[in-house]
């Protein structure tokens, strides 16, 4: 489903990513960790073009995101993506933020939209918040509908960049709940999260980066049994410490 | 202090005599008549030179946004080259210069040159805060737009813009409301506007404290309708549960 070939990618002269390769398969979850700066956002931002590349290719369902005759929104479209800090439409209603890009992108209907959209909202739980705009919500629910906004076009897989760590501790779980629900269902995700036990729950495989390398690509028995890696043992054993 | 004379806007403008309805009749016309056609062109000249500056503004500081290298230059380019002559001296190179450079706008009316040199004045300042309120949204942002599927026209049309707008409605609204006070410099080439009619009513009745407050007073009053009408547009577009959006 994603096959990442050979990336390497630099601001100016400063190399972000070093030759990263791996692949996810179609109803895989791949989780991504690794310290703060060693490159994970900028992995995952050049799976769906959001981050341009100088080395490699990527392939998202045998489409090139690096050649520029690909249709780069046509593609976005249909890759769901998950920020850290949200990014709803601040100045749209809960609804217009799930239905917009369905009419605009999609072409769909605004009924039909408006139908996918609750039905969405209602799976998240927070259907009775329709009408609310983003910031009369929690930054738990925020997240849960960010998530329905991006399943809202029935994307073919989900990306999500640190979905719960800029959450306040208490609302970590209703975010990851949802999270573990897609994947039970079957949901193609690449995960960069530091959230083991997610990890642990539902992940098929583990990537560790370390200084813009994929340092670790490992099953999650691997990689939590027997991580080779001197550096991943080391960030193991500090983020599971607390 | 003691003799104001308000009388002097009744007066015909020829003859010199005071109109009974204190407006002239049978060809002539009174101070009154004159004020309220300089207050006219005031106006005119003003929301026209808005319009344009709104337009030009608007794009070039989204341009100075985009990614693409060469649209940013172009933004940058504008926005230096229109703010950094005064807009005296802009008029002048629109009256003047411009016209001797370009022989086919020789016979534009010199209305029409002073709404381009004042709206693209203007526009300078717009494209500066327009530019400023894109970049405050940050990237994440454009990003979320961008990763719906949006393309860049579409995420700068429904995700961007909306709230970079209504973040500069306060800078906007002090453009507009300046664009009144600037648009004075007509009087430079003739038009016959509020200042240029206070120059000459005043040469004419000597009764140039009547005259200027009169004067004083319509450009207060344009100026603070603008500034109400852009309070009210902001409650209008308010954001529920924005900080200072007093939701609900
Ligand atoms: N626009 C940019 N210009 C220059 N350097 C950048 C830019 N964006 C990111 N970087 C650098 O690239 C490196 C990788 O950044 P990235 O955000 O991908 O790391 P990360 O693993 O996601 O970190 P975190 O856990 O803090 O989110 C960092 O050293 C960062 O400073
Ligand atoms: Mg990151």
């Amino acid at each position: 489903m994603i096959e990442i070939k050979n990336i390497s990618k630099w601001y100016g002269a400063f190399r972000v990513l070093t030759d990263c390769t791996t692949q996810v398969e179609k109803g895989e979850v791949i989780v991504v960790c690794g310290p703060s700066g060693s490159g994970k956002s900028t992995l995952i931002k050049c799976v769906n073009g959001l981050e341009a590349f100088q080395q490699g290719d990527i392939f998202v369902n045998g489409t090139s995101v690096g050649d520029p005759k690909t249709n780069l929104p046509k593609l976005r479209s249909h890759v769901g993506m998950v920020f850290q800090h949200f990014e709803l439409f601040p100045h749209m209603t809960i609804t217009e933020n799930l239905s917009i890009a369905q009419v605009k992108v999609l072409g769909r209907s605004r009924d039909e939209a408006n139908e996918r959209g609750m039905k969405l909202l209602d799976r998240v739980g927070l259907k009775q918040h329709a009408h609310k705009h983003p910031g009369q919500l929690s930054g738990g629910q925020q997240q849960r509908v960010a998530i329905a906004r991006a399943l809202s076009m029935d994307p073919i897989c989900m990306l999500f960049d640190e979905p719960t760590s800029a959450l306040d501790p208490e609302m970590v779980n209703e975010v990851l709940d949802v999270m573990v629900q897609l994947a039970q269902e079957g949901m193609t995700m690449m995960v960069v999260t530091h959230e083991m036990g997610f990890a642990r729950k539902v992940s098929n495989r583990v990537i560790f980066m370390d200084q813009g390398s994929i340092v670790e690509d490992a099953t999650k028995e691997d990689f939590f049994g027997k991580p080779r890696s001197e550096r991943a043992q080391q960030f193991l054993s500090k983020i599971l410490s607390h | 202090m003691s003799t104001w004379d308000w009388q002097v806007f009744c007066k015909e403008t020829t003859s010199g005599d005071v109109a009974p309805s204190c407006f002239g009749s049978g060809g002539d016309i009174t101070y009154l008549d004159w004020l309220l056609s300089a207050w006219g062109w005031t106006l005119s000249v003003s929301v026209l030179a808005l319009l344009v500056a709104l337009l030009l503004g608007s794009l070039m500081g989204i341009l100075r946004t985009t990614p693409h290298r060469g649209l940013v230059l172009l933004g940058n380019a504008w926005t230096e080259l229109f703010r950094n002559i005064p807009l005296l001296v802009q008029i002048f190179l629109w009256y003047h210069v411009v016209p001797a450079l370009i022989p086919p706008l020789r016979g534009v009316p010199s209305f029409i040159l002073v709404v381009m040199g004042l709206g693209l004045f203007t526009s300078a300042r717009i494209s500066e805060q327009v530019r400023a309120g894109i970049q405050s949204l940050a990237g994440g942002q454009r990003m979320a737009g961008l990763a719906m599927g949006f393309t860049l026209p579409q995420t700068y049309r429904h995700v961007l813009l909306p709230m970079a707008y209504r973040i500069i409605i306060p800078p906007l609204t002090s453009e507009s409301m300046n664009i009144i006070k600037n648009s004075s410099v007509a009087f430079a080439v003739s038009i016959s506007e509020l200042t240029l009619f206070a120059l000459q009513a005043q040469e004419e009745t000597s009764r140039g404290i009547e005259v200027y407050l009169a004067v004083s007073g319509l450009y207060f009053i344009s100026a603070f309708a603008i500034n109400r009408a852009a309070l009210f547009i902001e409650n209008r577009v308010r954001v529920p549960g924005m900080i200072g959006g007093g939701g609900h």
